[in-house]
């Protein structure tokens, strides 16, 4: 009872202009059980900014993105991409979901990975043509994987199948990149060529959100932060959100004074 | 041999081994990628009781009924395993097991109720099929193809067999892309838009469309096989998807082909009287082609199998 109240307390006025946002969360609510995995929550992520969303763990950080993207389904709450419901935005999102979510056994190369980003572009029969092959090849060369082009994905470490993961995003063309734990298992090349990417994209004037583990990082890779857990925490600035009373709020007993004095 | 007697007696049995084997090999490579390779196995015993139940509901062993029988079966049978695994919060396999094997049971308890000792119905021809049987009289020889006098005589299951593997050969060209992306990439398919959802459960109708026409013309033995051993053998000579599709359609092409011969000849090479069941034989050599390319295949060390040892 007090669950569905708060749900609906959590609700802006309809009347809010969200046009130039890229990405608006009201009041989302997502249980895959008895328990809500997230909780009424409201974000606004804005154009052009490297947000970082952080919380401990099963605070709710994928859920918040895959319900964003509309891989799971809300009990609650609106989700609009500049403005407009997301199923009529599709073209304008790309994402990079966790490395360990997909078998990579899967007998396809790492072009073919790539291609699939082209595939709301060339349709059900749509031809393959020789400037979607180019294409492919330059978002691979963009996270220096071209020479890795014709391998098979499952031969790659698994920074290098994150780079393929990142390579495809890129050949969605979007604006607005949802990116899920990138850094996670990852080499040092990896996360820098990772980042360097990100960064291109944002001096671009495209979004990018992250679920993001590593405290230390946060401010040097990211400008904006979200912290969850379940419900939301804070939103801001690096300067303003991640501050030391936020993420003991966040993470409660679980984060170390030692990682927090690294990370603040 | 003479067309004369390859023609009525062996081409027929031969197309119909070979097209019921593609049909159910296309959708295989995706059910294996998705590990659902096991619902082939569950759909080709779910359709016995439909089978029955047409028959005590029409009273003829005509083909119509018996395939809408069967097609009701799958249908209920895929319906009843996403409700256990849902309801009862079990594994996939488990569900299958429990729903084909109950399914299955209750036809062989409905069969042996129901007075079925008048018509050509038993479990054993559920099974094996009769291949061998769909000869094809009118046939006098290669030129009989040309006649149509003589192609009205076409034992039915070769025209129904042709045409569902045309409607799956389709089914997998046009949705292709759909059907890749969502068993490599779940998520990534959703935030394209893509129903993964209905693709999946189109994906089993297809293979249950495709088992039941199979299982008319050649029985539940090639059915289990074909769904699974083509694909799995293709799997461990290439690396790419597309090719995976095209090896399984030789492997199939090939155990249908060489697995008829050695059924019909080669007992009487090795001084038997007799020939034994083709169905049997059909698979028996998908399996030992799945046999060398599990040993000699160019791709079967892959990163993500079991390491040895």
């Amino acid at each position: 009872m007090t669950l569905t109240l708060a749900a609906t307390e959590g609700r802006r006025a309809p009347a809010e202009d969200l046009t130039g946002i890229p990405l608006a969360i009201r009041g989302l609510t997502v249980s895959y059980g008895e328990k809500p995995a997230v909780f009424s929550i409201d974000a606004t992520f804005r154009p052009g900014a490297m947000t970082a969303i952080i919380g401990p763990n099963g605070a709710g950080k994928s859920t918040l993105l895959k319900a964003a993207l509309g891989i799971v389904r809300p009990l609650s709450g609106q989700i609009t991409c500049y403005g407009r419901p997301l199923a009529r935005q599709r073209g304008r999102i790309a994402y990079v979901p966790q490395r360990a979510s997909v078998d990579w056994d899967f007998p396809t190369r790492v072009i073919d990975v790539v291609m699939m980003g082209l595939y709301r572009q060339l349709g059900l029969l749509g031809r393959v043509r020789a400037r979607h092959f180019e294409t492919a090849r330059a978002c691979l060369d963009r996270v220096g994987m071209a020479d890795f082009a014709t391998r098979q994905i499952g031969q790659l470490s698994g920074g290098q199948q994150q780079r393929v993961f990142l390579a495809r995003a890129l050949a969605q063309g979007a604006d607005l990149y949802l990116l899920d734990e990138p850094f996670a298992g990852v080499d040092a090349a990896t996360e820098k060529a990772i980042i360097a990417v990100l960064k291109e994209l944002k001096s671009q004037g495209r979004t990018v959100v992250a679920v993001h583990h590593d405290l230390a990082t946060v401010p040097d890779y990211f400008d904006r932060v979200f912290l969850i857990n379940t419900t939301r925490i804070a939103e801001g600035t690096v300067a303003e959100a991640f501050t030391e009373a936020n993420l003991q709020a966040a993470y409660g007993g679980r984060l170390a004074t030692a990682q927090m004095g690294a990370a603040v | 041999m003479s067309g004369a007697e390859f023609v009525p007696l062996s081409l027929p049995p031969l197309l119909i081994g070979v097209f019921a084997a593609i049909a159910c090999a296309l959708p295989g490579n995706f059910l294996l990628l998705r590990r659902q390779a096991l619902i082939g196995d569950a759909i080709s015993h779910v359709v016995l009781p439909g089978i029955v139940l047409a028959f005590l509901v029409t009273g003829t062993v005509s083909a119509w009924p018996m395939m809408l029988g069967a097609g009701f079966a799958a249908v209920l049978a895929v319906v009843l395993i996403e409700a256990i695994r849902r309801v009862g919060r079990i594994e996939p396999g488990a569900a299958m097991g429990v729903v084909f094997t109950a399914m299955f049971a209750a036809g062989v308890l409905l069969l042996e109720q129901s007075d079925t000792s008048s018509v050509h119905l038993d479990v054993q021809h559920a099974l094996y099929g009769n291949l061998e049987s769909l000869i094809w009289l009118d046939g006098l020889g290669w030129a009989s193809l040309l006649d149509r006098q003589a192609l009205r005589g076409l034992p039915p299951e070769l025209p129904r067999i042709a045409l569902t593997l045309v409607f799956v050969g389709a089914f997998t060209a046009l949705m292709w892309r759909p059907l890749k992306i969502s068993t490599f990439d779940e998520g990534f398919a959703r935030t394209m838009g893509l129903p993964t959802g209905a693709i999946g459960l189109a994906l089993v109708v297809v293979a249950a469309i495709a088992a039941v026409a199979a299982f008319d013309a050649v029985g539940s033995i090639i059915v289990i096989a074909m769904f699974i051993c083509p694909p799995a053998a293709a799997r461990m000579m290439t690396d790419r998807l597309e090719a995976q599709i095209g090896w399984s359609v030789g492997f199939a092409t090939l155990s249908a082909v060489l697995g008829y011969v050695l059924a019909g000849y080669g007992p009487l090479w090795l001084g038997y009287a007799d020939s034994i069941s083709a169905a049997g034989m059909i698979a028996t050599v998908s399996g030992g082609l799945l046999a060398l390319a599990a040993v000699f295949g160019p791709c079967r060390n892959r990163a993500g199998a079991p390491a040895e040892g």
